[in-house]
């Protein structure tokens, strides 16, 4: 099913969605594995899973560190790819790779559409890629059936935004705030005015993420956006309790 | 060099987060307005004139020209620009743009510690908040930059992400840029990054290569055979080559940092090593040196400067062209061309400018006293003194600082 299908089938059951991050490799698969499974069975509905990159230039120190540790610990682009087809094999829900666009350039961008389909995953986030830059990327992975999913910015303008959606598939990141991953957002007015600018500008569902950490901030979101994310927030969860901390974690959210 | 959508040849681009598609939108108005203002030009030759010693001069390097026997050797002198190296020119130029722009504070990333200064000083004239975002392991290789830097009013972050050199600290002042954008201008100091960067940063510097044609051609009655310049991102090396791209008969030069030899994998050499493949990684696309995965590698200089894994679009351009050749320096090369030039001429080079006359040295004594290059000297060695110091083993400098360090020990 494509993924926009999807969430829309889900959405009709459900407030909110939930979408989680992971960045593959750290600390391990091993505990990559274990994470993705208490989310998944606490109710998780995507996974954004992060190929590591050594200029992850749009995140804040907590994920930039993650790439960096899981980059040192060895963790090459094969071992995410294969990770991945085990993951979409095991979890009935949709897994997007996010990564930076030197990994597809790199890797040659139809090939790694190619790869995708592969092994499952039913998207792609690349922060550093904007449409105009992307005619091939586009063109892929309209042709493999995956969704090239787009970013909003509070700086966007409904112009941009428009622009945007046309180019977009699957639904809508919308950036929360200026910054970068990793610290908190307040849900003001300005937010509100965001939010609904956002809305106004395309018809697919609206992620937002950047400083979602908390039960308030998904309930904050309720009625706003279709999918709330969790990014760094895991991450901290992982690194000072542990992988079983997540489970509970995430069942608290909503 | 003007290129409105900012690609040359399939080099360039601009990879940027979508929250900073408005900022960048907003600099290339002005950017665009302030090249087609003639205004503009004046305004900033002024200012270069008055306040960093424009034009440098070009100093005919007699001594040296007699060592080798061959072609006569010119250095242009970017030491004697105001802070020391070509960077002031880039940095006055842009700082100008932030007076028009209205934004009151300026960031910048530095390697070497040169373009920090070089902002630091600008931010202080204009009255901008300035931050600097410094490598680590630059911070401890460039010490005293780092000093003038804090005494002129700015903030030194050292940046502890990744390899903790240049490529980092370009991060880290777009991290800073993309919460930021409102008030602040990411001052980028090499004519590298996403468009409009590499085309405005190699107008600026293009200075450099205006006066040397001038002044070779009065100075020695035609144009040089060849022109040398070290290429880090490459903004020394676009700004002396533009002066020369119409004249098909000069051959240019880029030496890149061939560290402690290409065959080891230890160097910075983009382009003139085989390790460099294409990529995009910092806003732009280029050759860069990077794994099969598309990480970038670890590069190795003893030049700060030059220790990075892109280079200019612009230059890839002209070197996938033809246009402009590329070699490389060893760090002992470097060493031993610092010292001739020392001794020989009484001008001391930095290290990363060195680089640029080990390939002349290499060269000039092949070609005939009626032809004449071009030494792009892009900055002054005396930054350089701990390295240079520590390269030489120099015995009585290691005393001093260890008297000195005694001193600072006993007065705590
Ligand atoms: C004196 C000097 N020369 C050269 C460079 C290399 O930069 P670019 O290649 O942009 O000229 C630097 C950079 O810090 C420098 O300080």
């Amino acid at each position: 099913m494509k993924l926009s299908a999807e969430i829309a089938q889900v959405s009709a059951r459900k407030d909110i969605l939930l979408m989680t991050h992971i960045v593959l490799g750290y600390p391990s698969f091993e505990t990559n594995r274990e994470v993705i499974a208490q989310m998944v069975a606490n109710g998780v509905d995507l996974i954004e899973m992060q190929i590591p990159f050594s200029e992850p230039m749009a995140d804040g120190p907590v994920i930039i560190k993650a790439n960096q540790d899981s980059l040192l610990a060895g963790t090459r682009l094969n071992d995410c790819l294969n990770f991945a087809r085990e993951m979409t094999g095991t979890h009935d829900i949709p897994f997007l790779f996010m990564t930076y666009y030197n990994i597809l350039f790199k890797y040659g961008i139809e090939a790694f559409c190619r790869r995708a389909v592969e092994v499952g995953v039913q998207g792609f986030i690349v922060p550093d890629l904007p449409p105009e830059e992307g005619a091939d990327y586009l063109k892929y992975t309209r042709q493999y059936g995956l969704a090239p999913i787009q970013i909003f910015a509070p700086t966007s303008t409904p112009e941009r935004m428009s622009f945007l959606s046309e180019a977009g598939g699957g639904f809508i990141y919308c950036v929360a705030r200026r910054g970068v991953t990793g610290t908190q957002t307040t849900f003001d007015e300005e937010f509100n005015n965001y939010i609904a600018q956002c809305r106004a500008s395309t018809d697919m569902p609206l992620a937002v993420g950047f400083g979602i950490s908390h039960r308030d901030d998904v309930q904050a979101l309720i009625g706003r956006a279709d999918i709330a994310v969790i990014g760094s927030e895991t991450i901290r969860l992982v690194d000072r309790q542990g992988a079983a901390a997540v489970g509970p974690f995430i069942a608290g959210l909503r | 060099m003007k290129n409105l959508n900012g690609y040359y040849g399939q080099w360039g681009g601009a990879f940027i987060p979508e929250v900073l598609h408005e900022t960048f939108r907003q600099l290339k108005d002005f950017y665009s307005a302030a090249r087609g203002d003639p205004a503009f030009w004046q305004e900033y030759a002024d200012l270069m004139a008055t306040y960093s010693c424009r034009p440098t001069p070009l100093t005919a390097a007699d001594n040296l020209s007699r060592h080798f026997g061959g072609a006569r050797i010119f250095i242009k002198r970017e030491d004697l620009n105001h802070t020391g190296a070509h960077k002031a020119n880039n940095v006055m130029g842009q700082g100008l743009l932030v007076k028009r722009m209205g934004k009151g504070r300026v960031i910048a990333e530095t390697g070497a510690g040169q373009h920090g200064v070089a902002t630091a000083t600008m931010a202080a004239k204009f009255g901008f908040k300035c931050t600097i975002y410094m490598g680590e392991e630059d911070v401890m290789r460039q010490r005293p930059n780092v000093f003038w830097m804090e005494k002129l009013g700015a903030e030194v972050v050292p940046v502890t992400t990744g390899s903790k050199t240049l490529k980092d600290a370009i991060n880290a002042a777009f991290r800073d840029w993309v919460t930021n954008m409102d008030n602040t201008h990411y001052c980028l100091g090499t004519a590298c990054g996403p468009h409009p960067f590499p085309e405005m940063v190699a107008w600026f510097q293009s200075i450099i290569g205006l006066e040397a044609r001038e002044q070779i051609e009065r100075q020695f009655g035609k144009p040089p055979a060849r022109v040398y310049a070290c290429v880090g991102g490459g903004s020394n090396a676009m700004g002396v080559f533009q002066g020369f791209l119409d004249l098909p008969g000069v051959e240019l030069v880029g030496v890149e940092a061939g560290g402690e030899g290409l065959e080891t994998g230890r160097h910075a050499a983009r382009l003139a090593s085989r390790d460099g493949s294409p990529g995009v990684a910092q806003g732009y696309k280029t050759m860069f040196l990077q794994d099969d995965d598309g990480q970038m590698r670890t590069t190795h200089s003893v030049a700060a400067g030059l220790d990075y894994v892109g280079v200019s679009p612009i230059l890839t351009d002209l070197w996938e062209q033809g246009r402009v050749r590329f070699a490389s320096a060893t760090d002992s090369e470097v060493m031993a061309a610092l010292e001739l030039t020392m001794t020989r001429e009484g001008i001391i080079p930095a290290l990363e400018s060195s680089h640029a006359f080990v390939q002349a040295f290499k060269e000039a004594g092949d070609m005939s006293p009626d032809e004449a290059v071009i030494i792009n000297m892009s900055g002054r060695g005396d930054k350089d003194i701990f390295t240079i110091a520590n390269a030489f083993k120099d015995p009585s400098w290691q005393q001093f600082i260890i008297d000195k360090g005694k001193e600072y020990e006993a007065e705590r």
